[in-house]
């Protein structure tokens, strides 16, 4: 009879096995990124990640509220035209941690999403596309919060 | 258990509009409780999407996405009938998997 350990570890092994070969579910998904969910401002966060320095782009679009009265729930929605996109992010900058989400863009999916977001106080927030050439291209949107939403 | 993932997944010519709410509280860490102690961090970090079968979206969540999260995205080259799931994992390692056919 198999203790549990061993169920575990061979649960383990057979996990490394699968995302060796990449088969896994979640193949495409990196192990969860601590330091980049952790750092402080904007710029910090796209470091952790092994961003170039982004520049401003038309074809990233960025749409939310101009005032937030409640800022527990910020609708934000993420778009752009451009092929080519691996990844797209959104940052509140003066989050306690500015990094909201990372969304993976594979070819099955268009490039957009959208989300509610926490946020703590009146902030600058950017839309991030990381492209496969290895650009970073961003939006920015000032959103004024009436309602801090971090304790909530 | 975790409550079920709520997902609705339209067609709309060629693609499907996945719309998913999912229940999680989302603690952020930094909330204080009445005792003035800080609650701690309690949130989905990682959500993946499968059409029919296949994975066709990952994503990694910090705290700051709101409680009871929404979220939505487009899946390409859909029909009626097709499978799209949805699972998040989050940082207790509690998981939740709901499927929903694309209407």
């Amino acid at each position: 009879m198999p203790t549990r350990r061993d169920t575990l570890k061979q649960g383990l092994l057979v996990a490394g096995l699968l995302a060796g070969t990449g088969l896994f579910p979640g193949q495409a998904l990196a192990a969860y990124n601590n330091r980049a969910f952790e750092a402080k401002g904007w710029d910090a966060a796209l470091k952790a990640l092994g961003s170039n320095l982004p520049t401003e782009s038309k074809d990233i679009t960025l749409q939310g509220p101009d005032i937030a009265e409640n800022g527990a729930q910020v609708a934000l929605s993420v778009a752009t035209t451009l092929s080519g996109v691996k990844r797209l992010l959104v940052l509140v900058d003066k989050n306690p941690a500015a990094l909201v989400a990372l969304v993976e863009v594979g070819p099955d999916i268009e490039p957009s999403f959208m989300l509610r977001a926490k946020m703590n106080e009146s902030s600058a927030v950017y839309a991030v596309a990381l492209m496969n050439d290895g650009r970073a291209l961003f939006a920015r949107k000032d959103i004024q919060v009436t309602q801090g939403g971090c304790g909530n | 258990m975790a409550d079920p993932i709520r997902i609705r997944a339209q067609l709309m010519g060629n693609n499907a509009t996945v719309r998913a709410l999912m229940g999680h509280e989302m603690e952020s860490g930094q909330r204080k409780d009445a005792a003035g102690k800080t609650v701690p961090a309690w949130y989905i970090q990682e959500v993946s999407a499968t059409h029919n079968g296949k994975t066709v979206l990952t994503a990694q969540w910090g705290p700051a996405v709101s409680k009871n999260p929404f979220m939505q995205f487009i899946v390409k080259n859909a029909k009626a009938g097709d499978k799209v799931t949805i699972s998040w994992k989050d940082n207790r390692g509690d998981t939740r998997t709901d499927e929903a056919t694309v209407a």
